[in-house]
């Protein structure tokens, strides 16, 4: 472990591109390269004690949060793997192996000139300057450990929002962060929350206030570099009163031979009448643990959407949350989830009602491919005592070959009979005859596929912004390329 | 000027041989009709001349101007310029008729090649236009929920975009009310004749009275027992299928 102050002069060593990309255009290895990066703050390998006050000094924290961190440390240490109910695959991580924290700096810069070299070009790769022109009203790009770049449009910055990151979110506003933070998600709520809220670090914090429609999404593209490494990015979303935002998060990593672990905590609270969109696209690579808690209070007559699309991973174990917490608030999540061979997609949404005339909607949809299974898991919970309350959930899973595997634990709990409930799932197979039919007007097999898989998943596809789709469609048509032999 | 050689085609499903030697030229701009009663080897012949993975090839061959096409994977018969119009065609949940016909005429293209969207919509209303279909079919999933006549006018569209050399045609006649089966009708004989040459598979005579074949071949037990022209199909239709079957046993 290096000491905080222990500055590497030499910060640029030679790059290595793994599976560089031979056609130009047709990117099929979008994420799949890593950068030599010289970190100047490492805590080393393995979690103890010391690695959390490592992390709270480089960041130079308030006492309180290193209390949070250490009390969190020991619930993570103390609480065992949810492997009754969870695939024993997350009994393969092994934390002492685990760098908990690489960065070259906790400051993220305010333009893409300042951002050192090695890190830019990254970025540059997957294409988040041009997008931040493009269409976005800010953008954080975290590589690692830290934001290596944070920006918000003036014109929105203008309009009271705040969007930094959780370091600077804590640092330089505890007056609007710490009322929120670790309340939706509390550090006891499961390991992986415990494991997060000892070594957090990254993420956005983001308030938008009374009032103010930011326009554009905010943008946070998550990347992994190095191996070995858990990302552990927190994420805070404030909308007060009538406020609205739509934030979007891209993840990738490369391919590295040992696992990686991303273990995130997002909590979103949307105030009375606000609206919060969340959306991500996530294309890990195939050997990154994807642990993560997502959850939202909605307020009265809020309404929060979280809109998920996991592709990739070795394991995802992923369930956005809505608690409804005001009359009328409104929850829904539209999850689709792709897996391939050798990955496990464990996804699902949780809606707890705890107010009169809530509303929550569930949509997923799953693909299992090859070997590939995807686990469908919902909680659905409204007590006797509310009234008006409707819930609609609908499970569809689509297996493209015969030894694909899909399951669905839908758990719904309604009490009192003066709340409305619907439920419907199906599992349907791509036919061969589908397949000839599109075969026999000129598409091969794999681009056949692509377009069953694409039509399964479009009614939600249609509901992402223009971009994400475009995304979502390039990395579906990706998994069927190699997924017909 | 096209040709597409059926020689002494044998096809089997499992061990059951169903079409037995079978014999047929067909040039561009000509239209054969193949009649035949049920469970003669009529659809099989259709399917296993388009590649359908079900069925082998147990001897024979298909030539396409001159070139064996048995070898080809279903996409490149088809690119090739081989049409199968279906006697079922199968749903494509979530995948417009417009987008879905878009991959086909962009896996025609070479590759790097973008399609130009502007020309393939003008195209595709062309086509429509000729095929009297409201603008509106195109941005339905392709035959989700279609009646038996949309389904079929579904088909001669994609025909009519594809632009085929030949088109083979399994039972277009099937689950269509008449006036469905005129404006059928309409469509493919608007693109008869030219590049286009077309072997149609029925049940019945009916649809002959609205796309006039130049040669009636009459299927039996998987190969061409008698052939003709559009008179045979009246012969048939008047004296009925066991008049073949005598025939046959008097041979």
């Amino acid at each position: 472990m290096k000491p905080p102050t222990d500055l590497d002069a030499t910060s640029v060593a030679d790059e290595t591109i793994a599976g560089e990309n031979p056609v130009q255009g047709i990117d099929q290895t979008a994420g799949n390269f890593s950068y030599n990066v010289n970190y100047e703050f490492d805590a080393g390998t393995g979690l103890s004690e010391d690695t959390v006050r490592y992390i709270s000094s480089v960041k130079k924290e308030a006492p309180w949060i290193l209390d949070f961190r250490l009390k969190a440390l020991k619930t993570f240490l103390d609480k065992p793997m949810p492997t009754h109910w969870a695939t024993k695959d997350l009994e393969n991580i092994n934390f002492d192996k685990i760098r908990y924290y690489l960065s070259q700096g906790q400051k993220p810069k305010r333009t893409w000139d300042e951002v050192p070299d090695d890190i830019k070009k990254t970025f540059e790769r997957l294409g988040i300057p041009e997008q931040e022109r493009k269409y976005l009203a800010g953008v954080e790009a975290q590589f690692d450990s830290e934001a290596a770049y944070s920006n918000i449009k003036d014109i929105v910055a203008k309009q009271g929002v705040i969007f930094v990151n959780s370091t600077e979110g804590l640092r330089e506003h505890p007056e609007i962060f710490r009322k929120f933070f670790g309340k939706v998600i509390p550090t006891g709520d499961n390991k992986f929350s415990a494991l997060n809220s000892a070594v957090f670090s990254g993420g956005s914090f983001i308030y938008v206030p009374k009032g103010v429609k930011v326009a554009q999404p905010l943008q946070a593209y998550f990347r992994i570099n190095a191996e070995n490494f858990g990302q552990f990015e927190r994420t805070l979303i404030i909308a007060d009163e009538g406020a609205e935002v739509v934030y979007m998060e891209g993840c990738t990593a490369p391919k590295f031979s040992t696992s990686t672990l991303h273990s995130a905590v997002v909590e979103l609270v949307a105030l009375k009448g606000a609206k919060i969109q969340y959306i991500t696209v996530q294309n890990w690579a195939n050997n990154v643990f994807n642990l993560v808690t997502k959850r939202g209070v909605a307020h009265e007559e809020a309404e929060i959407k979280w809109i998920d699309c996991n592709i990739g991973s070795r394991l995802t174990m992923k369930y956005p949350g809505v608690v409804l917490k005001g009359r009328k608030a409104r929850g829904e999540v539209i999850s689709i989830a792709l897996a391939n061979d050798g990955q496990h997609q464990d996804t699902g949404a949780k809606m707890i009602h705890a107010a009169d005339e809530t509303t929550s909607n569930i949509i997923a949809k799953s693909i299992s491919v090859g070997q590939g299974r995807s686990t469908y898991r919902g909680v659905v919970h409204i007590p006797k005592h509310l009234k008006g309350c409707k819930n609609n959930t609908e499970c569809d899973a689509l297996l493209i070959n015969s030894n694909s595997r899909t399951d669905t634990y839908p758990a719904i709990t309604v009490r009192g009979d003066a709340n409305y409930v619907q439920h419907e799932a199906s599992v349907s197979k791509v036919s061969e005859e589908q397949i000839f039919y599109m075969q026999q007007r000129g598409l091969t097999e794999a681009q056949a596929m692509s377009l069953s898989v694409n039509g399964f998943v479009n009614d939600l596809a249609s509901q992402f912004p223009m971009e994400y789709s475009v995304e979502l469609k390039r990395l579906i048509d990706l998994e069927m390329e190699g997924s017909v032999g | 000027m096209s040709q597409l050689q059926i020689k002494d085609l044998n096809v089997s499903i499992g061990e059951k041989a169903i079409v037995k030697g079978f014999n047929l030229t067909i040039n561009s701009g000509e239209v054969h009709a193949i009649m035949g009663p049920n469970g003669t080897g009529k659809s099989t012949l259709a399917k296993a001349i388009a590649g359908h993975p079900d069925y082998t090839i147990s001897g024979g061959d298909v030539l396409l101007d001159g070139q064996s096409i048995l070898a080809m994977q279903p996409d490149e018969r088809a690119r090739a310029g081989l049409f199968l119009a279906f006697q079922y065609p199968s749903e494509i949940q979530g995948v417009t008729i417009a987008n879905f016909l878009r991959a086909a005429v962009q896996a025609r293209l070479a590759e790097g090649e973008e399609l130009d969207a502007t020309a393939y919509y003008k195209r595709l209303y062309t086509k429509m236009d000729l095929l009297k279909i409201d603008r509106k079919f195109t941005s339905r999933a392709v035959n989700d929920g279609f009646s038996g006549g949309e389904k079929k006018r579904c088909e001669i569209l994609q025909m009519a975009m594809l632009e085929p050399k030949f088109a083979l045609m399994d039972e277009t006649d099937s689950g269509l009310d008449i006036d469905a089966l005129r404006i059928v009708a309409e469509g493919v004989n608007a693109m008869r004749g030219g590049a286009l040459g077309i072997l149609m598979i029925t049940h019945y005579q009916r649809l002959l009275d609205y796309i006039v074949p130049d040669h009636v071949h009459v299927m039996w037990d998987g190969q061409i027992v008698k052939s003709g022209d559009k008179s045979l199909a009246l012969e048939l239709e008047a004296k009925g299928y066991d008049w073949v079957k005598k025939e046959l046993a008097h041979a």
